[in-house]
Formats: C-alpha cells, sequence, structure tokens
C-alpha cells in the first residue's frame, strides 16, 4: 500500500489525452508495458479499445443466454400446468391436448425475451460492479470532464508493476497530460 | 508495387463520390454537443413550454376523468353497441401501440443495421414509445367495464382455482404489451445511464446532484465498464428486433383469430407492423420537426436525418398501400360472399369516407410525395405528410375495427356506431397524457443520446487524423483505406 506523505492512501495515477485516438495509442503502450490492473476513461466507447486494452470478450452474453432458457421454461411451466394438467379449460369443445402447443409459442417468445432482457439489464451492473456511487476516482476533479469531452488513463496502485517514477514516465512518454496521483479517500 | 499510386488516386475519387454527409454538421465537438443538448434542460422552462403544457396537461386530467366516469359508470358511457363491441377504445389502443414501433425499431433494428443516424432521434424516438405504450395500456384495461377485475389477466392463482386460457389471442396480447413496454424501458434507462452521468457532472443544484447521481448509478466512463455495457446494449437491441415485430403482430392476432369478414386473414401480421413502423415514423418527425426548431438542434437533427425517416415512411407506407391492395384482391379472389361484401362496404358503407381520405388520401397518396427530394427536404411537406399520416392511421385501424362490425353477418342487427362525448375526450386525453409526458421528458432529460451521438463524429474514431494509408489495394480487401 503506497502513500502519500500526508497519509492518504494512493489509488493510483491517472493522466488526461487530447483525443480519443491519442487514448487508444496509449492503451496499447500501458498494455504492452504489461500493467493489469489499469483503465481508460471515455464520454463514450471507443471503438477498438477493448483490444487496445488486451480485453477479451465480454461474456455477458451467457448470463442472456441463461435468462433466456429461463424464461423459455418458466413460460412452458406456467402454460403446460394449469392448461394441460390443474385446468384444462374447455373452450368450444376444442382440444387441450399436446399437439395445440403451437398456441403457447407466443407466450414463450415473450417471456424468453422478457428474462434475457433482465439478465442483459442487471448482468452489465452486477459485471461491472455497479451501482457504485464512490470511488476514488471522483476524488479527483479534473475526470469529471468524463462525461463531456475528456480522456483517461488510470493506473491502479495495486498493479504490481506500479511504481511512481516508472507510471509517471510511461504516461508522460505516451502524452498524457495533467498526470496526477489520486488518493483512495 | 507500381501500380500503387494509380491505385491510392482510384480508392481516392471512389472515397468522394460515395462520401457521407457529415452527421453532425458544422463540426461541432464533443463540448458543444454536452452543452448543447445538456443546455435544454439546464435553463429555465421558457414561456411556450408552459403554455403548452397547461393545455395538454388539462386535457389530460379531463381525459382521467372521462376514465373515471366510465369506470364508475360502466362501458354504457361510450356509444359502444352490439354489432360494435370494439370501436374508438380497441382503435385508440392499436393506434398508440403502433407509435411506439417506430422508437425500437430507430433503437433496435436501425442498430444492429449500423445505422449511425439514429444515434440523433433514438432517445427521444424511445421515450415516444415508452409514453405511446402508457396511453394504450389504458384502453384494454377500460374496455373490459370491470376494471377493478384487471389483474385476472395475470397468470397467478385466484380463490375459483380459474387459470387464463394460454391458448387465447388476448392472453398472448398480454404478454406482449407488457413484455414489450418493460423491455422497452429496460432498454431505454440502460441508454440513459452515461447521459445521466453527463448531467450529474454537470449539475449545479444540490437537488439535481443527488437525483442524476442516484440514477446514474456511479457511472464513470470507464471501458472495462463499456465492454459489458455495449455488450448488453447489442443483445437488448437483438431481442427488441424480433420483440418490434411480434408486438404487433400479436395485436393483430386478436383480430385473426375471429371470423369477422375482413380481419380473419393471413396478411395481418405483416401489414400491422409495416402500418405501425409507418405511423410510428410520422410521430417521432411531427415531435422533432419542432423540437429541432425550437432548440437549435439543426446541427444534430440534420435534414439527412429527415431525408432519411421520409424514406422509411414511403417505404412503409407503400407496404400498406400494398396491403390494402391485397386485401381488396383477396377478398375478390376468394369469392367469398360476406367478404366480397365487408370489403365494399369499407368503400361505400357507412364510413365511406373514412376510407376515401384517411386510408387513400392520407396514407397511400400523401406519402408518395417523398418520392421527391424537394419534399424530402421541405420542412412543412414533410410536416404536413407526416401529419397526414397520423390522422390516416387512426382512421385505418377505426375502419378495420369498427367498419368490420358495423354490418356483420345478420341484417337485422346493423347498427352504425356513433361516439360520445367520454369516447371522444377519452382520446383526446390519451393525447393530452403523451404530449405531457413528452413535454416532462424534454425538460428532465437529454433529448439526444450525447453518448452515441458523439460517437458519430469523425473525432471518435481511434484513427482520427493518421494519413489515410493504402492497405491491400491490389489484393482487393474490403480494408482499403483506414
Amino acid at each position: 500500500m503506497i502513500t502519500t506523505p500526508y497519509g492518504h492512501t494512493v489509488y493510483g495515477m491517472a493522466a488526461e489525452y487530447p483525443s480519443a485516438a491519442a487514448l487508444y495509442e496509449a492503451a496499447k503502450r500501458v498494455r504492452d508495458a504489461g500493467f493489469r490492473r489499469w483503465d481508460v476513461y471515455s464520454p463514450f466507447p471507443i471503438h477498438g479499445m477493448d483490444e487496445a486494452m488486451g480485453l477479451g470478450k465480454s461474456w455477458l452474453s451467457g448470463w442472456v443466454l441463461f435468462g433466456g432458457i429461463s424464461g423459455f421454461l418458466t413460460a412452458a411451466l406456467i402454460e403446460f400446468g394449469p392448461s394441460s394438467i390443474l385446468y384444462p379449460l374447455d373452450v368450444n369443445g376444442k382440444p387441450t391436448n399436446f399437439f395445440t402447443v403451437p398456441a403457447f409459442f407466443p407466450i414463450m417468445f415473450e417471456l424468453t425475451v422478457l428474462f434475457a432482457a433482465f439478465s442483459a439489464f442487471f448482468a452489465w451492473q452486477i459485471m461491472n460492479r455497479l451501482p457504485r456511487w464512490n470511488h476514488p476516482l471522483f476524488n479527483w476533479e479534473g475526470i469529471s470532464r468524463v462525461t463531456n469531452d475528456g480522456f483517461f488513463l488510470a493506473i491502479e496502485a495495486r498493479d504490481p508493476r506500479f511504481t511512481e517514477n516508472g507510471v509517471y514516465q510511461l504516461l508522460e512518454q505516451t502524452g498524457g497530460q495533467h498526470i496526477t496521483i489520486v488518493h483512495e479517500d | 508495387m507500381d501500380g500503387a499510386p494509380a491505385a491510392a488516386q482510384e480508392v481516392q475519387e471512389a472515397e468522394r463520390r460515395i462520401a457521407h454527409v457529415p452527421l453532425v454538421l458544422n463540426r461541432r465537438n464533443f463540448d458543444w454537443l454536452t452543452e448543447r443538448i445538456s443546455g435544454v434542460i439546464e435553463q429555465p422552462a421558457p414561456r411556450w413550454w408552459w403554455v403548452i403544457f397547461a393545455i395538454t396537461a388539462s386535457a389530460a386530467t379531463f381525459g382521467l376523468f372521462c376514465i373515471g366516469y366510465q369506470i364508475s359508470t360502466g362501458v354504457g358511457t361510450w356509444g359502444n353497441q352490439i354489432p360494435v363491441g370494439w370501436a374508438w377504445d380497441i382503435t385508440n389502443f392499436v393506434f398508440w401501440i403502433g407509435i411506439g414501433h417506430a422508437g425500437t425499431l430507430i433503437s433496435a433494428i436501425l442498430f444492429l443495421l449500423r445505422q449511425k443516424w439514429r444515434t440523433s432521434i433514438n432517445r427521444s424516438a424511445e421515450a415516444m414509445t415508452l409514453f405511446a405504450v402508457i396511453c394504450a395500456a389504458i384502453f384494454p384495461g377500460i374496455h373490459v367495464g370491470r376494471f377493478w377485475m384487471a389483474w385476472y389477466m395475470a397468470p397467478i392463482p385466484n380463490n375459483w382455482g380459474i387459470w387464463q386460457n394460454f391458448r387465447s389471442a388476448l392472453m398472448w396480447d398480454v404478454f406482449a404489451v407488457s413484455t414489450y413496454f418493460t423491455v422497452s424501458v429496460l432498454f431505454w434507462y440502460t441508454g440513459l445511464v452515461p447521459d445521466l452521468a453527463t448531467l450529474r457532472d454537470r449539475a449545479t443544484t444540490r437537488i439535481r446532484k443527488f437525483l442524476f447521481g442516484i440514477f446514474a448509478l456511479g457511472w464513470r466512463g470507464s471501458n472495462r465498464h463499456w465492454r459489458h455495457y455495449e455488450m448488453a446494449y447489442l443483445l437488448l437491441a437483438g431481442l427488441s428486433t424480433p420483440l418490434v415485430l411480434s408486438v404487433h403482430s400479436v395485436v393483430s392476432f386478436d383480430f385473426a383469430s375471429t371470423l369477422v369478414p375482413t380481419w380473419h386473414t393471413t396478411i395481418f401480421p405483416p401489414y400491422f407492423v409495416a402500418g405501425a413502423i409507418f405511423g410510428g415514423f410520422a410521430m417521432v418527425l411531427t415531435l422533432l420537426l419542432p423540437a429541432r426548431a425550437i432548440f437549435k438542434l439543426q446541427d444534430v437533427i440534420t435534414p439527412q436525418h429527415v431525408d432519411k425517416m421520409a424514406k422509411i415512411i414511403l417505404l412503409t407506407g407503400s407496404f400498406v398501400g400494398y396491403a390494402y391492395t391485397m386485401e381488396f384482391f383477396i377478398a375478390w379472389y376468394s369469392g367469398d360472399h360476406y367478404e366480397r361484401f365487408a370489403f365494399w362496404n369499407r368503400i361505400f358503407g357507412p364510413y365511406w369516407w373514412y376510407w376515401w381520405f384517411g386510408m387513400l388520401f392520407c396514407n397511400v397518396v400523401s406519402p408518395q410525395l417523398f418520392w421527391f427530394r424537394w419534399c424530402r427536404h421541405n420542412v412543412l411537406v414533410v410536416f404536413f405528410v407526416c401529419m397526414c399520416v397520423n390522422a390516416g392511421m387512426w382512421f385505418e385501424r377505426f375502419i378495420i375495427i369498427a367498419g368490420g362490425l358495423v354490418r356483420d353477418f345478420l341484417p337485422s342487427s346493423w347498427r352504425v356506431y356513433h361516439p360520445t362525448w367520454v369516447d371522444i375526450w377519452t382520446y383526446i386525453g390519451t393525447i393530452g397524457i403523451f404530449t405531457s409526458l413528452f413535454l416532462l421528458f424534454i425538460r428532465f432529460l437529454p433529448m439526444i443520446a450525447m453518448s452515441e451521438v458523439k460517437t458519430a463524429t469523425p473525432e471518435a474514431d481511434p484513427h482520427y487524423g493518421e494519413a489515410p494509408e493504402i492497405e491491400s489495394v491490389s489484393s482487393g480487401g474490403k480494408e482499403r483505406t483506414r
């Protein structure tokens, strides 16, 4: 754990970059330098940034598949259960046997979509550890421009390769401006 | 490589010819976009806003009074009478739910098709979807007469042990509409989170900072977050895409699965979906044309956007015109006496002018103006056509629903439907609810997706500013230049 002379715990070191293109190039350099605990911050998703950071595909889709399957099974349960077993409704003498299953498809489809959408919605928050209203980065006032037109890169002090001088030099060499130590508290 | 310089020139020439007009005009930068779009909601409400809101909120209030009167007194306050058991109520339901479809098409299908121009219009179109579905959902609830029994539609055990009929098209409709609304809310909110963070960071008052802060979920634009977020957004778009096509299909099953002539047709699902997108785009333009002029957003919602939406209206309007024609042809070709009579009745019966004016002129003829570039670029013409389509699509639903019932199999029970004041004011009330909600939306939330529209600018490209280099031209690769 790194602390400042004033006793603050250090979260990491952050820098601002002038453009999306500059941030993209910087990210490739930081990736190649072998850092693990770092991130870039931008007002919008930058195309190709995942590769530039060395991140793979997001497996959020697995949760959505799981949600979709559970939605389908739920629909099958609430349809076959009451309509075939608990309370087969005789409507104008129409059959209630298994061959009426096409009439169940619309609700199966709807619940598949509904459950899959809910899993996508909750998965992106849970996988991102959101909501989290307090974060060390918010201690740096400069980063508020990230939701407007600012592009930032931060390397955490937890990273095994983190050294104050080494990270400072790397950020400076990649064109980072306003290089700052960000406090944990 | 000897051929490289020549090839480079050739490529540049081709690029120049197919060069697209930029989606954000006048080379506006990120900060300008944030300022202009957030500025709409950060300045005090202009006077016209209060005037219009007072009018629409009054209409909404009176509409709610009519709904209360109808619930407490009974469906007899409406003009519905056998044989016309469904009239303005279900017409309004289909009308509003159809309007919603444009929003989902813009947010989902155009996203999958990588139509970047959608970024300027998707937020307000999605909001429009939600408000339209809210208006739509009122009618099936109250038209059953015993509104307090509406919970019977939910598949939960009740004290009589009676279950829903899951084989009924009406039950499908309950699931389709509620799923549609829920998924639209999730999709809309997911898209809003980065913009709420923008508003949080710009907030000057404590209350704004607190509320936007809560709803922004602590978003900080991290790329590790964007990665999952983009995947979720893509999958929500993928899930919404079949939903757009299914909701109005299921609505049309309510009709197509009956034996009423003009309803009992297989063409209904695609016909309804095309009509829904047609009417929805007209409503998007009806709302956005004034908004872009008032808030000076012409650099973001450019003539190109209006032009593209007009083309979609032309396309879907032509689908609708084709479906109308095909309905008549099949009625004749089927040889079915009742079917032929019902369609004859459509054009020469009690609602003849609804057909000639609403369906023929408004829905089929007026969009044909959009074949001409001049018309697509003249805001007044576009607005006129959109108003025609708004009206025409309501008439179309009324003709299909009431026009199909008014002269049924037994001539002795023929009876023309006339709306009562409660019918009329309930409908006007939902227009009031819709516009009031939209006015509140443009006051309190960003009407353009800032984080998305920024990606449509050239500066968002990570390779922006690099000299265009020629890659694998000779091998005929798709990646010609960067």
